[in-house]
């Protein structure tokens, strides 16, 4: 390589009759970097922040798109379901867990020492910065405990919302794939679970309407 | 191994070709008269197999890539479709489906072939880290495969592998998203698994070119783990010496391939992919293919926290680990001898390595509790140590057995001792 560029320079010279430097490293003499230099550091960051420009159309387009977007939120009404009773609805292609209490329930999970749980964090997108997972920062309506019905572990639809399903040892939900028990507000037990089910962003439109998203 | 070329262009076209662009020469020197150790055993000839399992793959997935379609709501039907209405459409997917099955089974004898015989030592390391590249490829290319079925295990497998890329901290639920291209395993995700389920076969095939350029540069390696010292005295031609051989090996096991494609095409599936993927049950036990099973074991040993490390993570990386480990194997096994043959102490605790990675296959496919979990965490101890530990170990305390001088040497002397030099060997 450095012969040829030798050659070139010295053909140059020899065409032009113009002296010039017959160096073919990157400095000069006395060490200052030349012109062309500078041309090859900028001519290759830019094409650096080209491929780069180029390349991020690619990798974002597989990043959820508009259509899917839509359909980020739900609403849904609560009204017919009653006390002891939970239910399932789609949200974003997962299942979203909704279990109507009993007062007695409530006060299970209220009571629960902080101390006993596996992940002390409210995994709560409605509470911005941190917060403990007392049953009162799992929720919004004591009555109503929503949350997506996806195990932390691996991502299976955990047990125990429709009737006669097992509930665990907690009486709440229990994963089937690995043996993940979560308690009444959702909260991880027992099990290779890593976290707290996640209690997705919502809010109460009316008493008993609840839009999720 | 590189050889003078003895190619000699017999007709005017070839000649033509020869001096523009001399690929017949290419072919003959590497697949007909290439000096090839004479000593190779059955255990070479699953190379072979495995280059005729990518081009079954290939030419099945392409025909039903015609037949079917990828949308949550119709992938499901379009593979019955195949299966019931389209001519020869049972025999094609039953040929593909096994086939992937007959691939891994192939792989997996070539590769501890590759262990037992030493054939990833110097100077033989690129072809065996192009090889682990191949495995890479291979297991993905399966998974994404299993996933366009959309059976229910098609969806719950695919639900499990991605949410393993939720545990890398910090950024671990943007790449999740980034990979289904949602919130959850549906229909983008779908599409872009059937993208890249038809690229990487593709990709497969160049790296397998390399492979075999990669150890056409020093030769085979041979069951003596001896090098060529004379090549007319130590080698045959490729053709036609190994081309029947290994012709004769994959008639055997098309015969084995045949036999679970037309005798029983579903004994190595799941039945539960056979319900069409609802994304609000989940099966009672997700497991994936049998080829796939060690490695969901060792995922699965990990049910501790690792100092800072929680056990969800500590598993992912365990998994990736038992892979990436193989990368360095030709660094970290000191020994100079190649072959076992040679090395008694080595090949005992080999057995015992291939014990371990049948019994992770048997534990991966049970309930991951009590005494199960206990086995796979042992069996993955011993895996890790057998590379980290043993064989660095081994090279330095172990004596090998005297090698023969000569890969004829080697041969002669087994000849010797079959025939209690009853005869003398006729010449090869």
């Amino acid at each position: 390589m450095q012969n040829t560029a030798a050659i070139l320079f010295s053909a140059g010279a020899e065409i032009s009759g113009a002296t010039i430097p017959m160096t073919t490293t990157d400095m000069k003499e006395d060490g200052e970097p030349t012109r062309r230099d500078f041309i090859h550091i900028f001519g290759a960051a830019t094409a650096v922040a080209g491929a780069g420009a180029v390349l991020w159309p690619l990798v974002d387009q597989m990043n959820p798109d508009a259509s899917v977007l839509a359909l980020s939120t739900k609403e849904v009404d609560l009204s017919a379901v009653a006390a002891g009773q939970a239910i399932k609805v789609m949200w974003q292609g997962k299942p979203v867990f909704i279990r109507h209490r009993t007062e007695e329930e409530i006060r299970e999970a209220e009571e629960t020492p902080l101390a006993s749980l596996k992940d002390d964090d409210a995994r709560n997108d409605n509470i911005s910065g941190k917060a403990d997972a007392s049953d009162e920062n799992r929720r919004i309506n004591p009555n109503y405990m929503i949350l997506v019905g996806v195990c932390t572990h691996l991502g299976c639809i955990p047990l125990g919302t429709t009737q006669g399903e097992n509930r665990g040892e907690y009486n709440g939900w229990f994963c089937p794939c690995h043996g993940s028990h979560y308690d009444l507000a959702g909260r991880i037990r027992k099990g290779p679970a890593p976290e707290n089910l996640e209690v997705p962003p919502y809010e109460f439109v009316s008493d008993t309407v609840v839009k999720i998203g | 191994m590189s050889h003078p070329s003895t190619y000699k262009p017999g007709t005017g076209i070839e000649k033509w070709l020869d001096k523009r662009l001399p690929i017949i020469r290419m072919g003959y020197d590497s697949f007909v008269d290439f000096p090839t150790p004479k000593n190779l055993n059955y255990w070479w000839t699953f190379g072979g197999i495995l280059a005729v399992c990518l081009v079954i793959q290939i030419i099945t997935g392409i025909i039903l890539a015609m037949h079917y379609t990828p949308h949550t709501s119709m992938a499901f039907d379009s593979v019955e479709h195949i299966m019931r209405d389209v001519n020869y459409g049972w025999l094609i997917r039953y040929v593909h489906s096994n086939g992937a099955s007959m691939f891994f089974l192939a792989v997996y004898i070539h590769m501890f072939r590759g262990l037992y015989y030493g054939s990833y030592k110097e100077p033989r390391e690129m072809p065996w880290i192009l090889g682990v590249v191949i495995f890479l490829l291979m297991m993905a290319t399966a998974f994404f495969g299993y996933v366009l079925v959309w059976g229910q295990m098609s969806f719950w497998g695919a639900t499990v592998i991605t949410n393993l890329f939720g545990a890398i901290p910090l950024i671990g639920d943007d790449i999740r998203t980034l990979l289904w291209g949602g919130f959850s395993v549906d229909n983008p995700t779908l599409n872009r698994f059937f993208s890249l389920h038809y690229l990487l076969p593709f990709a497969i095939f160049g790296v397998v070119g390399l492979h075999i350029w990669a150890f056409h540069i020093p030769g085979n390696n041979n069951p003596s783990g001896v090098e060529i010292k004379d090549v007319k005295k130590d080698t045959v031609p490729f053709h036609p010496y190994y081309t029947v051989k290994d012709g004769f090996a994959i008639v055997v096991f098309l015969i084995l391939f045949a036999a679970f494609v037309f005798f029983n095409p579903n004994a190595l599936g799941h039945a539960d992919n056979y319900i069409e993927a609802n994304p609000l049950v989940t099966p009672p036990s997700i497991v994936p293919e049998w080829y796939l099973l060690p490695f969901y074991a060792m995922l699965r040993a990990i049910t501790f926290d690792i100092f800072f490390i929680p056990a969800k993570l500590g598993g992912v990386i365990t998994m990736f680990s038992s892979i990436l480990v193989l990368f360095v194997l030709p660094w970290l096994d000191t020994s100079k001898v190649r072959s076992m043959r040679y090395r008694p102490i080595a090949r005992m605790w080999f057995i015992l390595f291939v014990i371990a990675c049948i019994a992770l296959g048997y534990l991966g496919g049970k309930p991951a509790e009590g005494n199960y979990v206990l086995f796979a965490q042992i069996a993955t101890a011993y895996y890790f140590a057998f590379f980290l530990i043993i064989l660095p170990l081994l090279g330095l305390l172990e004596t090998p057995k005297p090698l023969p001088k000569s890969i004829a040497e080697s041969v002669l002397k087994n000849k010797a001792d079959a025939s209690a030099g009853a005869q003398p060997a006729p010449a090869e």
